[in-house]
């Protein structure tokens, strides 16, 4: 009985491949134009907005001199090019952001460990946890100045202090909602509570970190803007403040569209990194 | 003979800020070599608890368990642990799966990694050894759970409500499929289950506790007089209603 068992299992698994119907190849069809269809749109929005506010701008029913205007836009930015200094400005920020990005990820998970590992401390650090968590970490800002004077190693601490807390606080919920089951299966081998952190509660909670991942990329560029609107002689929110102080709204403008790609670019990164490590997700 | 297992007046009291909660009370009992016994009583008896005092997860407050005359005091190589559900890890393999218990007892050698090909094959999953568990039906994915506890060659396996989980055709099944693997690979089993019918179907002695604190209230000899006994086969003898009545009467249900 329990071999021709097995078999009907596997008969079962491998007949869901054979022939197509008509039918399935109508909706493979539906599927595909819905998604084409989503795509054109999207594009549309965008090519649309860009095109009204090109035109809005040169019949002057819009102020280029407040509102810039595409065209402007890239002027702009082949002559930053032209300059020079468009990817020493792109660079900094990217780089800080980068950075600040990295760090939060890394120590945040590590002090999240360090909280699962032991629930004692995790309690007495709770209160604290939660006074940081809401407090408007901007507010710190011209303390890490001083501390450790105007340049990027204040940017990136800015942008640790932002992105920090809430990274430790979303592994620690990922790592304790761990299936308590599983955990017990380790333990039922023998595991030591190393083990139970690297065979089960680690690679569980990968799905949890891609999302803390996800919340961070955009907490980084906002800790890396703040940190370059009070300290900075160069970057991507040194434009924007020069820009903003000197009436160059096409400068603002130019920067804050630049600025928008590379967030873009580093969410795909992560986008990327999380089918890489995320296989299977049921 | 030297029993098994051996529990020596076991008893388990939980602690809370709200008072002192005795899960079990006075339990006694043995298991002989290659036996199959079945523990039944009603939820909250602390059925399970019993078996986590049996492999060394928790300690129990009083008395001793004895493996093979050696008292317990962490868990034991002896002993593979069944949980209710398969908790096969999604991001791994079915063969790193298997894998699992050896990894973490670090004694994953060239003879070990041959020994869970074979059981692979022969219980029919060799070919699905590089799937995810996802891509596996319920009564598959519980019979990897099996060979992963096998791999690491328990002489005991303890089943807790191992089959609670499946819908009721498939547990049919499986439990036929385990218990042949059980009497094939020659392990002494312990099955902790609430389900009466399945209690009787496969075991050799099924011990019956009482409500909270659970306490041995009898102990129940099994014997059909067929040939090549399965579970299945088990279920339509006369005497299986007969060990029914009485473990029903037994319990004693008061809703």
């Amino acid at each position: 009985m329990s071999m021709s068992n097995f078999e009907g299992d596997r008969v079962a698994k491998e007949t869901q491949v054979t022939k197509i119907s008509q039918e399935h190849i109508d909706f493979l069809h539906r599927v595909r134009m819905e998604k084409i269809s989503v795509r054109v749109i999207q594009i549309l929005i965008f090519g649309v907005a860009f095109l009204l506010w090109e035109i809005c701008a040169n019949t002057k029913i819009v102020d280029p001199f407040i509102t810039s205007q595409p065209s402007r836009v890239f002027n702009t930015i082949v002559r930053l090019y032209e300059d020079g200094v468009l990817f020493h400005h792109i660079g900094i920020t990217c780089w800080e952001a980068f950075v600040g990005f990295v760090l939060g990820t890394i120590v945040g998970t590590i002090i999240a460990i360090m909280l699962w590992w032991s629930e004692f401390l995790c309690k007495i650090l709770e209160p604290y946890l939660v006074i940081m968590n809401s407090l408007p970490k901007i507010a710190l800002g011209p303390v890490f100045i001083v501390w450790i004077g105007a340049g990027p190693p204040a940017i990136i601490v800015m942008t640790l202090a932002i992105s920090l807390i809430v990274t430790v606080l979303e592994v620690l919920n990922g790592f304790l909602t761990v299936d308590q089951e599983k955990i017990k299966l380790v333990q039922t081998f023998g595991g030591s509570k190393y083990q139970v952190l690297t065979k089960v509660v680690l690679p569980a909670s990968y799905p949890t970190i891609i999302n803390a991942l996800k919340i961070n990329v955009g907490l980084s560029w906002v800790g890396v803007i703040v940190g370059e609107f009070l300290v900075s002689k160069a970057g991507l929110g040194y434009l924007i403040v020069y820009g903003g102080q000197v009436f160059k709204l096409d400068l603002v403008m130019t920067s804050v569209i630049i600025l928008g790609v590379a967030a873009a670019v580093m969410y795909q990164g992560v986008v990327y990194l999380e089918k890489m490590l995320v296989k299977n997700k049921a | 003979m030297k029993p098994v297992v051996e529990v020596n007046n076991v008893g388990m009291k939980y602690q809370s800020l709200n008072g002192e909660i005795t899960a079990l009370e006075n339990i006694n009992f043995s298991v002989q070599d290659g036996e199959f016994v079945s523990i039944v009583g009603p939820s909250g008896c602390g059925k399970s608890t019993l078996l986590s005092i049996i492999s060394g997860l928790i300690a129990s407050t009083s008395g001793e368990v004895l493996l093979s005359g050696e008292k317990v005091t962490g868990t034991s190589p002896k002993i593979g642990y069944m949980l209710q559900k398969d908790h096969l890890f999604n991001w791994r393999t079915i063969f790193q799966n298997v894998m699992l218990g050896l990894e973490i007892r670090k004694t994953v050698t060239s003879s070990a990694k041959e020994h869970a090909i074979k059981l692979l094959k022969t219980y029919g999953l060799y070919e699905f050894k590089d799937k995810y568990p996802n891509q596996l039906s319920g009564g598959m994915r519980q019979r990897v759970a099996l060979i992963r506890t096998l791999v690491t060659n328990p002489q005991i396996l303890l089943l807790d409500e191992a089959f609670s989980a499946l819908d009721y055709q498939t547990r049919l099944v499986v439990n036929d499929d385990i218990y042949d693997i059980i009497k094939k690979e020659n392990k002494t089993a312990l099955l902790v289950t609430h389900d009466i019918s399945e209690s009787i179907s496969m075991a050799d002695r099924v011990i019956l506790l009482s409500k909270r604190p659970g306490k041995v209230k009898h102990i129940y000899d099994i014997n059909f007089d067929i040939k090549n006994r399965t579970p299945f086969s088990s279920r339509e003898t006369p005497e299986f209603r007969y060990y029914f009545q009485e473990i029903w009467k037994g319990l004693d249900v008061h809703v």
